[in-house]
């Protein structure tokens, strides 16, 4: 019983970090057709800009880490508006192109990332409270995860609000269904594209803060690894769907978590498989539009 | 008159073989391009490269220029020639048989493998199109690589990669003096990808494919189905791809799990748009560009003129791959045709590439 208490919360803790990535490229590639290949180098350089302003500050500590959480998100969101605005947007409806662009941008700065801060991972102090565990139901959870799972649900949230009850989430949300028609009513939509680019931006970027407490370190390839099992999630979740990806980060997880335990290590098999599995029976995903 | 330029560049393509194929006799010095005279081990071996990748840049352009299917996991099936062969050299036969025929019954074992790999994958991944079908790929690559690196019961080696068992590889194929020879498998290789590339493009099949890249709708409504076409070609690029994985395992002697990864297709994507997606030879031309940048670049990387830059210049231009992925995005960006198409816009002066239609783009 402790053992699936365990793998079930430690899965959602992962869940919420997939999530926090696949948010963006799902609504990313709902709204304008774009594979962003960048995201996860977003992702990156949030948690070594955040890491590096958090240690100047105060290192190890609640106050230290919320500065790099603010930063991560600060830095996630204008990197990823100035892609948009600088490679994607020249590239107008020509997804293969954008798509290149953004291959292009993410071998770029990976290498560029591993030529500052190396090819090795950094450890990083975290909070005491984060190193500890908390007793559930016999099983001993370690705390960083309920941060994680309370940061997901936060933006979880405050994207589906924003979606809900604002006039530019209308025009996303209206974009997604139909953007010609949305186009044809005189809105521009383009400028939603940055807000976007954005919004998922800020998603990566406090996931990136994040994902270097779950780890423990920063590294390079930090997005990298992410990016693939976000991209899996997404197609799974259907591409353009919030709910979908949510959903979809929490299942992916909790079976990866499940299947490296109980079957042998075999979680990134197990998910790809399932990702076959999904495509070949419901091509949408989850909870995608049909196309 | 296009019989006659046909001729023309038959022979022109001749030529150049022979040529390419009497290098390591020649004593040809290109400093700055090739680390040394063109008979050393080291050039022939960093050109055999070349020619290995350009091989499999042309198969993947088969897939992704002629029949417009985006796969992100060209990869796997390069990594399943290097390591199938690897691998059947290590386990394959009889103590007893001679050498000769353990090896060619170890390359046969590996196509076929190959070839049932390409189908089964194939099968299922162009059920669905588009973005999802680049998903599947992935995926399947993904799974591959996984299974590389975790190595099972020892067979791949996992991250230290696959050493070549010399047992049963023919003597003339082993060392560093016989790299030669290694150089002449390459170009046998990379002419005989070529070769089948050419005759799949002029075939039936290779004319429904590049229909389908235009208008699917249209070739279904014409009665024929594009889903055979597409399984037909995504197999014949798998198995070439194979060819080529096995190619690089000789000359490499050994196979690192890094040819498996998604990075690796990408690499791939990269070579292929950077020579131009509209023509067969781009794929080549863009694969010895690439190569030989990533080559010398990081040589660059390493001299004491880049050691002796302020560190905002140094740390970007130590890193050969900074620079190729900011030229890739460059070319995507300002020059659509890539490589192999500046000759026709410098011709027709059109800023666009004409043989690249909104179709190709959106496909």
């Amino acid at each position: 019983m402790s053992t699936i208490v365990l793998l079930l919360i430690t899965g959602l803790g992962l869940g919420a970090l997939y999530f926090l990535v696949a948010s963006g490229l799902s609504l990313i590639y709902g709204l304008m057709g774009v594979l962003n290949f960048a995201h996860g180098s977003f992702l990156t350089i949030s948690a070594f800009l955040g890491w590096e302003v958090g240690r100047r500050v105060s290192d190890g500590t609640w106050w230290g880490l919320a500065i790099s959480a603010i930063v991560g998100i600060a830095v996630g969101a204008i990197v990823a508006a100035l892609t948009e605005y600088l490679l994607i947007r020249r590239l107008y409806e020509r997804h293969i192109e954008q798509a290149l662009v953004t291959v292009g941008l993410s071998l770029a700065t990976v290498a560029l990332f591993e030529g500052i801060w190396g090819t090795d991972p950094i450890y990083t102090a975290r909070p005491e409270w984060l190193t500890q565990t908390t007793e559930i139901l016999g099983a001993k959870i370690p705390n960083d995860r309920f941060l994680l799972i309370a940061c997901a649900v936060i933006v979880l949230g405050g994207i589906v609000l924003f979606l809900k009850r604002t006039r530019y989430g209308l025009i996303i949300r209206a974009g997604v269904e139909n953007r010609q028609m949305v186009t044809a009513l005189g809105i521009d939509v383009r400028r939603s594209f940055t807000l976007v680019f954005a919004i998922g931006g800020a998603a990566a970027g406090l996931g990136g803060v994040l994902a270097s407490v779950y780890y423990g370190y920063v590294s390079a390839h930090l997005g990298s690894v992410l990016l693939i099992f976000a991209f899996i999630v997404t197609v799974i979740g259907g591409l353009g769907s919030l709910t979908g990806a949510a959903v979809a980060s929490v299942l992916v997880a909790v079976l990866q978590q499940f299947a490296n335990y109980y079957l042998g290590g075999t979680g990134d098999l197990v998910v790809v498989v399932a990702l076959a599995a999904v495509l070949l029976i419901r091509p949408r995903g989850l909870m995608g539009k049909i196309a | 008159m296009t019989r006659n330029k046909t001729l023309w560049l038959a022979v022109g393509g001749v030529l150049l073989v022979v040529l390419l194929a009497v290098l390591p006799l020649l004593a040809i010095e290109i400093p700055g391009v090739l680390p040394g005279p063109t008979y050393t081990p080291g050039t022939l071996q960093l050109i055999a490269y070349a020619m290995l990748i350009a091989a499999l840049a042309l198969s993947y352009r088969m897939m992704f220029g002629l029949a417009g299917l985006l796969s992100f996991g060209h990869a796997l099936f390069f990594a399943a020639g290097a390591y199938g062969l690897g691998m059947t050299l290590d386990a394959f036969g009889p103590a007893e048989w001679p050498s000769e025929l353990i090896f060619l019954g170890s390359i046969v074992v590996t196509l076929a493998a190959g070839f049932v790999l390409a189908a089964t994958v194939g099968a299922l991944a162009l059920r669905v199109t588009g973005i999802s079908f680049a998903m599947v790929t992935l995926a399947f690559a993904q799974a591959g690589s996984v299974l590389i690196r975790r190595n099972p019961g020892g067979a791949t080696g996992g991250d230290e990669g696959l050493a070549l068992d010399i047992e049963h590889v023919p003597g003339a194929l082993v060392g560093v003096l016989n790299t030669r020879n290694l150089y002449w498998v390459a170009l046998g290789v990379l002419v005989f990808v070529y070769l089948v590339v050419l005759w799949v493009e002029q075939s039936r099949a290779g004319h429904v494919a590049a229909a389908t890249r235009e208008n699917e709708l249209r070739v279904r409504v014409l009665g024929l189905r594009p889903y055979n076409v597409k399984l037909l070609i995504f197999i014949v690029a798998s198995v070439l791809a194979a060819v080529a994985g096995m190619g690089y395992l000789l000359l490499q002697s050994g196979a690192a799990p890094r040819v498996a990864t998604a990075d690796f297709t990408l690499t791939l994507l990269v070579i292929v748009v950077l020579g131009g997606v509209g023509y067969r030879w781009g794929a080549i031309v863009g694969g010895i560009v690439y190569t030989l940048l990533d080559q010398r670049l990081t040589a660059l990387a390493g001299s004491e003129f880049i050691a002796g830059l302020p560190a905002v210049l140094r740390v970007p231009l130590s890193e050969p791959l900074f620079i190729l992925g900011t030229l890739f995005i460059l070319v995507v960006l300002f020059l659509p045709g890539g490589i192999a198409g500046i000759p026709q816009r410098i011709r027709s002066g059109r800023a666009s590439h004409p043989a690249e239609s909104e179709e190709v783009a959106d496909a």
